[in-house]
Order: structure tokens, then sequence, then C-alpha cells
């Protein structure tokens, strides 16, 4: 079900569905600090956006815009070809879930669920015990938020959420005050109820982790600016930004120079790309399963040796801190699985010569960002 | 920005307006209307006032120059400052071991020294006059115990106040100090501090804001209080009587104008300290701390029974003897039983029609200020659209705390008397009766509610729009419901409040709207003491048994209202 056809072909623009939610030029300011800096968003109906980002990049903010909790000072927001930017969050037809779930603590999870519901008792009854039995529920009615786990209630929030069937679910770290097991969980069934129903959700998380598994495409936030949209695929394997590289997953950084000759080599390794005019120096990225610790050295330009630093163990594989023997300064962590033959070779103090696969290295020019 | 580092922010300032967004701006500005008119004006016109002379001049500050240079304001002042500080040199130590003894001792009885410790909540200041008159005064029954001195002056008044601020200091101090960190002194024990050194080390520099806000509470409380003096202090002159008698006397506005400045400063003075102590004060206790509890120590436990008895016998002979004496024939001389005293009709003071009006002042004043005061304070925490009306609303609100109920009458005076005000109308009447005493009150019960309402999740009224619905649907569903507890507790201060207040309303009652707490004054003056007794005693005791009802109706909402707390 994941879109890997990002970004969309001439042919979805053109299409109703393509940008069903069109969030243009959106800014926000509190005060003297700019939280969104002239915000451009399209999202799929029925597509999975997650905004990524730290504390305080404004992706909140920006939930709260197109919920309308948020005024937005310049912008607009369309939904469905209506532009709701303009509209009281009760005129927008979405539901939402909020951090901390903000389930009414006085009212039992029936009264929470149907609190939108405008419908006769025995509708309003049939609806309620369906939207409990969809977030695996039942027979809960009658109790109070605080006789629930933190799980169930997060399912008590979406229930009354997607009550009276929204366009659009916009999730606020809707699984952040969780352990991580349930977490885990609630993730997967979050995904499946929302594929399950078409509907479109937004869903804000500060954790990389959870947007790479859940999401159709992520936007990573950084200062109120989008840094890149693309799928979980394009943001991990090829970050825009040198802060998207680092923000999502982990990064590996090399000091690259071109030499007289145009190659562009870091130690002893070269690689394949040549810079553009005018930038004599960059830095390499990869991630850590990019790079491979050999078992016996060949020289060629293909290998560099380095030293083990340190070894962690992480279950399925080994991710070591290792350093370019040439230049110590410079260190690389390298996730090595069990079955790969430099497994065995990761001993602190070692010396392992390591290749980096050439199309699996991005640079970025330095000094630009 | 993000809801990990501030979840519970609610800036709903710059949202899109729809129809009942509107309707909240409107009912949020209507709230600062009515402060504005009942408590910011008032006080504007005392200083109006003060800038000019009898005939309307504007004077500047030369009034004020005048009356601080008279011996007669200065001697007044003079004694005013000292009996203040000398009550607290009672007040503050008794309060402090008597608060020490409820939170980090194992004294038996603790709610029952509680109950007692806080009667004096229940009645007029004037109260604890007439029971030192009845033991220590001409005919008192303990006269020999002073050796020749007299309890008409100084000893009376400290005394008297003493007993009339007790309970406010006690209120501070238990809050200060029930809140520990165990933590803390666990990790003394650890490191080698033994008890004395605990105490100088971690309790009392946690107690610190506590002490001083009750220390400068009390200092206002005396300094500008006259019930106590009124029926007790003899020759004694202070800044607050000053002010009545030049006001009710003299009918000289300007000076009791001037005076009412006077008064004013110390009241704002010890608002500004407690302030900046509050701010460096907070967050002691997070989430992580773990509550401390006391471990049983005979010795101190003993010591503490010991004081908080005393105190405790104190207190109830206070109140005690004006209550046996409103049933006594002829106090001490003929101790037979009557209930001749509470035929108020034959007095001066306004008779039955004066605790009538008590009764309605008080109901009126407390289900209307429960209700002014929920409705601005939710509008401010949880619908904060007017950003300027929320800041105006807010300023105001506090203002009260830092005026003393006479000046605040002054300033009713002042405003509403005047023929050019169009609510001239009101003046004498029960409105303004009922204004005065919900804005006297006004902080207190602000600062219940405020924090009430932010112990909730700020997301609810989110939540709620986010559903379609107006506010006014998950106010009355979900937040009235669960801040129920504390507007019955805002309820029963306001109705307790209005019954004894006197200080607040002294200026501004008429022929019929004559108040019980001011008949006790004007029947003490009359020298009809026994009848001011009983009138006290039917003041302390309607107080009781609306508090009794209320903890009755509590406890109805807890079983009924309530259960989800329970679960």
């Amino acid at each position: 079900m994941k879109q890997t056809d990002f970004p969309l072909s001439a042919q979805d623009l053109a299409s109703p569905q393509a940008d069903w939610l069109r969030i243009e030029g959106v800014s926000k300011r509190f005060g003297a600090a700019l939280v969104l800096d002239q915000i451009n968003l399209r999202v799929r109906r029925g597509e999975f956006l997650c905004l990524l980002g730290p504390s305080g990049c404004g992706k909140t903010t920006l939930l709260r815009v197109i919920a309308g909790l948020e005024a937005q000072d310049g912008g607009v927001v369309i939904m469905g070809g209506r532009d709701i930017g303009v509209l009281p969050p009760a005129k927008r037809d979405y539901g939402i879930v909020f951090q901390s779930y903000a389930l009414f603590p006085n009212l039992t999870v029936a009264e929470n669920v149907s609190y939108a519901l405008r419908l006769p008792r025995k509708e309003r009854a049939a609806r309620v015990a369906q939207l409990l039995q969809m977030v695996e529920l039942d027979g809960k009615q009658e109790h109070y938020p605080a006789q629930l786990s933190g799980g169930q209630q997060q399912r008590v929030a979406l229930a009354r959420a997607l009550a009276t069937s929204p366009g659009l679910l916009l999730l606020d770290e809707p699984l952040s005050a969780l352990d991580a097991r349930v977490r885990d969980n609630l993730r997967q069934e979050l995904r499946a109820l929302q594929q399950r129903l078409g509907i479109t959700a937004i869903m804000v998380t500060h954790d990389q982790e959870e947007a790479l598994a859940i999401a159709d495409t992520i936007a990573v936030m950084a200062h109120g600016r989008i840094e890149q949209t693309g799928t979980p695929e394009q943001i991990y394997r090829e970050p825009a930004t040198r802060f998207v590289a680092d923000f999502v997953g982990c990064a590996n950084w090399l000091p690259v120079r071109q030499n007289d000759a145009g190659v562009v080599t870091a130690g002893d390794l070269s690689f394949g790309f040549s810079l553009p005019v005018g930038a004599p120096a960059a830095t390499a990225f990869c991630r850590p399963e990019d790079i491979c610790v050999e078992p016996h050295w060949s020289a060629g330009g293909k290998m560099t040796m380095a030293i083990v630093e340190r070894v962690d163990f992480l279950g399925g594989v080994r991710r070591a801190v290792l350093s370019l023997a040439a230049e110590r300064h410079v260190e690389l962590t390298v996730d090595v699985a069990r079955n790969e033959p430099g497994y065995e070779l990761l001993i602190p103090g070692q010396r392992v010569p390591v290749s980096i696969a050439p199309h699996k290295v991005r640079y970025f020019v330095d000094g630009a960002a | 920005m993000s809801g990990l580092t501030m979840p519970r922010l609610i800036r709903m300032g710059s949202c899109i307006h729809g129809v009942d967004e509107k309707v909240a701006v409107l009912l949020q500005w209507l709230c600062v209307v009515a402060l504005t008119l009942f408590i910011a004006l008032p006080l504007a016109a005392i200083f109006i006032k003060a800038g000019q002379d009898g005939s309307g001049a504007f004077v500047g500050l030369s009034q004020v120059t005048q009356a601080i240079a008279e011996p007669r304001i200065q001697s007044a002042a003079w004694n005013s400052l000292k009996l203040a500080v000398m009550t607290l040199m009672l007040v503050l130590p008794a309060a402090f071991v008597f608060a020490f003894a409820l939170t980090r001792s194992r004294v038996a009885g603790k709610p029952w020294l509680r109950l007692i410790a806080l009667s004096p909540l229940l009645a007029p200041s004037l109260m604890p006059a007439i029971s030192l008159v009845y033991l220590f005064g001409n005919q008192g029954l303990l006269k020999g115990w002073l050796g020749g001195a007299t309890i008409y002056g100084p000893l009376g008044i400290v005394l008297g106040e003493a007993f009339y601020t007790f309970p406010h200091a006690l209120l501070i101090l238990t809050a200060a100090l029930s809140v520990a960190d165990a933590r803390l002194y666990e990790a003394a024990v650890v490191l080698g501090a033994g008890p004395v050194r605990r105490f100088f080390t971690i309790t009392l520099p946690n107690a610190r804001y506590g002490l001083v806000s009750a220390a400068t509470l009390v200092l206002t409380m005396v300094v500008t209080d006259f019930g106590v003096r009124k029926v007790i202090g003899g020759q004694t002159n202070v800044l607050a009587l000053e002010a009545y008698k030049q006001v009710l006397g003299q009918q000289n506005f300007n000076r009791g104008a001037v005076i009412g400045l006077l008064l004013l400063l110390p009241a704002l003075a010890s608002f500004v300290i407690e302030r900046r102590v509050a701010k460096r004060a907070q967050g002691s206790m997070t989430g992580r701390s773990v509550q401390y509890h006391a471990k049983s120590n005979a010795w101190r436990d003993t010591a503490l029974s010991a004081a908080c008895c005393a105190i405790a016998v104190f207190l109830v002979a206070l109140i005690g003897v004006a209550v046996a004496a409103a049933f006594i024939k002829l106090w001490p001389y003929n101790m037979g039983f009557t209930l001749d005293h509470f035929d108020f009709d034959q007095q001066d003071g306004g008779g039955w029609r004066s605790f009538r009006n008590s009764i309605v002042l008080s109901s009126v004043s407390a289900l209307a200020g429960t209700l002014l005061v929920f409705l601005n304070a939710y509008l401010m925490e949880k619908m904060p659209l007017a950003g300027v009306a929320v800041l105006l609303s807010r300023a105001i609100a506090i203002i009260p705390m830092a005026v003393p109920g006479m000046v605040l009458g002054l300033g009713y005076v002042l405003f509403f008397s005047a023929p050019a005000n169009p609510l001239h109308g009101l003046y004498g009447g029960m409105t303004v009766l009922v204004a005065s005493c919900i804005s006297h009150f006004y902080t207190t019960a602000h600062l219940t509610l405020t924090t009430s309402l932010r112990q909730i999740d700020g997301e609810i009224e989110a939540a709620s729009r986010s559903l379609g619905r107006h506010w006014w649907v998950s106010c009355l569903r979900v937040t009235l419901p669960i801040v129920l507890p504390s507007m019955l507790n805002v309820f029963r201060y306001l109705f307790v409040s209005c019954m004894t207040t006197v200080s607040c309303v002294i200026f501004l009652y008429s022929l019929n709207t004559e108040l019980a707490s001011l008949a006790v004054l004007n029947m003490d003056d009359a020298g009809d003491t026994a009848a001011a007794a009983a009138m006290a005693t039917l003041i302390v005791g309607s107080s009781c048994l609306v508090s009794l009802m209320l903890n009755a109706l509590g406890w109805w909402c807890e079983r009924h209202l309530q259960r989800w707390r329970a679960a």
C-alpha cells in the first residue's frame, strides 16, 4: 500500500485526489519568533503523512493551524476544494487525537465517544458500539478514562476523533506517552485502521523510527520550514539536506577533497562522483549499513584502513565506531550483521579494512545546506 | 511549537472566531466592565479624592503631606504598626508550631485540632474582643489575672487580633509545610544531618515563602482591621479607626481618602513582597518528588501536643465565652440561662432584620460571586480569545488582595455617592453591598478556581471544539463538574466572609440594609454587650450551619458526580 511514486506525476497532480489538502505559504509568528515560515504542503486523499522534526520546529503549530486551533498569519489551507483556513475549528471536518488524549475525565467511554454525535439515542448507541468495536474496546462503554490503561485511553481518543467519520485525521504525537511495546503494537493498528478506512491522516511526531515505519510520506521540519518531503525511503536514503541526514537515522560524515585529476577522495578511498565547479571541498554522507568491514585488504582506492574504537551489541547487529587510520578524528559508525564476514573482526583496537559502496554515497558541498 | 516541551500550553488567542467564540469574547469584556466598575473605578475615586480639597479643587499631594505632618495621624500610624508587629510576633510562631504539628508530626486528634484552629474564620473580628471584655474587662471573670494591667488597650487589641489572624496564618503555613520532598530528608539523613540541622537546612528554607506570605497577611490584616480596636481598644488610636471617624463621624471624605491611601500603603508593600517571594518559591516539588511522612517521635509529639492544646484552649475560650455570655442573664453576677439577649428588636442596630439582611447578602454574594468568578476564570484560562480583555481581567482580579476592606468600602462611598455617577441610585442599597463583598473577596476566590482550572488538561476545550461542539457544552458537561468541589469551597468562603465582614461594609449600609456584623458593633457601642455577643453567636452559628450544609452537599456530589475520580 505504500506509495513509492513520489513526487507525484503530472497526471496525479491534475486529479482532484492528488492535492486534496493544500497548504500554501502558511506563516505563523509568536511574538518575535517565526514559528512557521512559508509552509507549502500537499496531501493526497488517503495518504498518511508524518510531520517529523525536533522539539520547537513548528510541527505541532502547523497541525493546530490545520485544525483551526491556531490562526495562521498568512497563507491558505484548502481541503477538498474548500478554503478551510478561514473557518472556525467546528466547521472543518476533521478529527484530532491529542498527545494528552484530552479525554473528558468525568464522562464514560461511551459519553466521550458520542460527544460529537448528534443522533437519536438508539443510533448513537449503535454508532458508539461500532466505533468501540473498531478500536477493540467493546464492553468498556461504562468505564471512566482513569480506569483504562494508556493504550486503551489512546484508542478511546481515536474512536472519539473518528466518530463523525471526518475526512481528515490529525494526530499530535499520539503514541509518545506509551510504553515502547504498546507503542509498537498501536502503531501498526493505527496504520491498519487508517488504510481500512481510507482516511487521510497527518501525524506529528519527533520519533523518526515511528515516522519511517508508519508514513506514506514524511515531511521533515526544522526551524519552521519544511526541509524535505518524500517517502520514508527517500528521506532515509536521499536526504536533501544535512539536517535531514542527521535527524533521520544515523549519519556518517566524511570530509572529501577533489584532487587535480578531478578524483574525489577521502583518505585511501576514491569516489565515483565529481564536485561542482568552484567547490573543492565537500562532505560525503552514508548510512552505517552502507559501510562494509572487509575480511581482507585490497588496494586500488576501494578500501581504507580503520581502527575499531568501540563496539555496541544491538541484538541483530553490532554497531561499531571506527576511526580512520589516516585521520583518527574522522569517525564512522558501522552496522555489521552476524552473517557478514567482518562481524568477528570487531574488537576494540583492531585495525580493519573498510569499503563504502560508491553508489550509496551522497555528498553535500561545504558551506551549503 | 513541539508538543513535547509544552504539552499543556493553550494559546487560543489567535484562533479563528465563529459565533460561539464571539460570545466568549463578549462575555469576557462584560467581566472586564464589571471588574472595572466595581473594583478599579472605586479605587481610582480614592486617589482622585485624596488629591482634592473640600471644594473639589485639585491640590496634588498637599493633603497627604498635611495629614502625615499631623501628630494625631502619626501616632495612629505608629500604633497601627506597633500593634501589627506585636501581633505578628505572637501569631507567627504559634501558627508555625501548630502547622508543623498538623503536617510533620503524629500528634493525635489532628482533624479536631484543625477544626478548632480554623473556627475563628466563622466569627467576626469583634467576637474575640467581646470575649476578652467578658474575661478580663472591668467586670471580667479573670480580671485578677492581669494584676492591675488593663485589657482595654494594646494588650486586648493584640490578643483579639491574634485570634482573628491565627487561622489565616495557619492555612498558609499548613499549605507550605504539607508539601515536602521525602527524598531531601533521606539524603540529609544519609549525609549525617541531625533533626535540628534538617529543620534549619530543609524545613525552614522550604517554608520561607509560606512564612513571608503569612507574615505579610497578618500585618495587613491587623493594620486594616478596626473591629477589635473599636470594642476593646480603650484610648489607643489606630489608622483604621481614624478613617472611620473621619468618614462617619465628621463626614470629611477627603481626609478619609488620604487615610485610606495610607492604609493602602502597607497592604501594597506586603503584596509586592509576597509576589516577589512567590516568584522565587516556585517549583520545589516536581512530579518525581516523594511525599514526606512523619515518623513517630514521642518527645516531639508530646511537646507539640501540649503547645497545640494551649493554643486550642485560647481559641475555644475566645469563641466560647462570647457564646456563653449570649445565653447568660447578667455576666458575671447572675449566671442563669436566658434567651432575652436575642430579642434584638428591643435594641439598637436594626434588630432581627439586620440578621436577615446578612443572610440575604451572604447568600446572594456567594452565589453570584461564585458564578462570576468561575465564568471569568474559565474564560481567562480556557477560552483566552480576547487578549486585551484577558490581561485586564487578570490584572484587576488580583487587586482586591492588596486593598483593605475599609479602603474598598471608602472607594465605593466616593464612587457611588457622587451625584454625577449614573449608578448613584444603587448607593445605600443591597446591590452595592453585594458588589463590594464580592469585590473584596474576589482575589482569593479567583485564585482558588484558577488553580483548579489549571489542573485540568489544557486540550479539553480544543478537543471539544474540534468535535464540533460549542465551548459552553464542554464547560457545562466537563469543566464545571470537575471544579464543582472547588466551587463549593469558594461559595463557603464567600458566604462566611460576607457574614463576618465589618470593614468592607461599614460605610455602605443604610437604614434598610443594616447587617448582623454591624449590629454587633453598634450594640456593643451602645453598651449592650450581651446582645452584641448574642448576635455574634448567631453569625457563628449560621456560618457554621451553612458550612456543614455545604460539606454535606460536597459529600453528596462526591458520591454521585465524582465517581470518575475514584476510578
